[in-house]
């Protein structure tokens, strides 16, 4: 689809507000409708429209599927780390009360980093299956 | 408050006229192009229902990346749907009739749209979680609050699980391509 300078144009303008309100879902997500699973979506379609335009070769330049397969499971250990983390400060498994000294505070902080983790494995996982399909798509074509 | 019902009411009627043309189609490119606008106007009904996460849920999934995969897969297989013998035509419409005809009289023992004495609203966690919320987590989402707070087991388990499902994506179609390209190279 490179020939299409229309496309090009327009995702080339559109694709970096979309990563900014994926960041916005992502952080705001306390405060505004959203969270890690919302942002982490919007953030792996902003990679599939640039993979669909570009092409797939480019978007997986841009993004190794290494690090998306290391991604997606930092996300689930970052999720279980902090229940882990929880207990070591003396509290039960997501007890995010006792991470800091005030436990409204605590509760801001494991909310964020917990989301945090949820939106680093959607978005892997999403953007490694588009690759997965996207890229057995075109190895057939060229063999036909 | 009427125009409320108009837009909804609009809403409901395109939906339907959307899944009467999908069921109607033989081609698949624009029956993955519709399924994408049935999920545009669902999301468009979640935001006016006031669930705007759910919302962008369903806008980001089911119109983008469901979208984008459906189409991926019709490059992997066929575009055109494989006829059915007509008798097989009255099961599936039975089928269809009888479950659509259970969920109607279902829905008969719902409580009506909108009520104040439904269990959402008179059960004791509904001051827990939008009253008691304020003061123990003071989240201005409670939507956040339930799913990564009251709820963070669930939460922690759903990440799990979408992280399993890519695990078995990958493992299942990803290894094919490699192979395939190696013995390209």
């Amino acid at each position: 689809m490179r020939e299409h300078t229309v496309l090009r144009v327009v995702a080339q303008l559109i694709i970096p507000p979309i990563l900014i309100f994926a960041l916005y879902v992502q952080f705001h997500g306390d405060y505004s409708p959203g969270g890690g699973f919302q942002a982490g979506v919007i953030l792996a379609s902003a990679i599939i429209l640039y993979g669909l335009i570009f092409g797939v070769e480019a978007a997986r330049a841009a993004i190794p599927p290494r690090a998306l397969r290391i991604g997606a499971s930092l996300g689930v250990l970052i999720y279980g780390g902090t229940g882990v983390a929880t207990m070591a400060a003396g509290g039960n498994f997501l007890e995010y009360g006792v991470l800091t000294h005030d436990p409204v505070h605590g509760q801001h902080y494991g909310l964020l980093i917990v989301e945090f983790g949820v939106g680093v494995t959607v978005a892997s996982i999403m953007i490694a299956i588009f690759y997965v399909f996207a890229g057995r798509g075109r190895v057939k074509g060229r063999e036909e | 408050m009427s125009i409320e019902i108009l837009l909804n009411f609009g809403l409901l009627v395109f939906l339907v006229a959307v899944a009467l043309a999908l069921a109607g189609m033989r081609h698949l490119f624009p029956v993955a192009m519709l399924t994408g606008l049935y999920s545009l106007l669902s999301a468009s009904l979640f935001t006016l229902l006031a669930a705007p996460d759910v919302a962008l849920t369903e806008a980001a999934v089911g119109a983008g990346v469901t979208t984008v995969l459906f189409l991926a897969t019709f490059g992997l297989t066929r575009a055109r749907e494989k006829p059915v013998k007509t008798s097989r035509r009255a099961i599936g419409l039975a089928v269809t009739a009888t479950t659509g005809a259970i969920l109607v009289y279902a829905s008969l023992d719902m409580p009506r749209f909108g009520a104040a004495d439904t269990p959402v609203q008179t059960h004791p966690l509904r001051h827990k979680y939008l009253v008691a919320e304020q003061h123990e987590i003071d989240v201005p989402n409670t939507v956040t609050a339930v799913l990564a707070g009251y709820r963070g087991y669930d939460t922690l388990g759903e990440t799990a699980v979408v992280f399993t499902a890519g695990l078995g994506v990958l493992i299942l179609l990803g290894r094919g391509r490699r192979t395939k390209r190696s013995d390209e190279a």
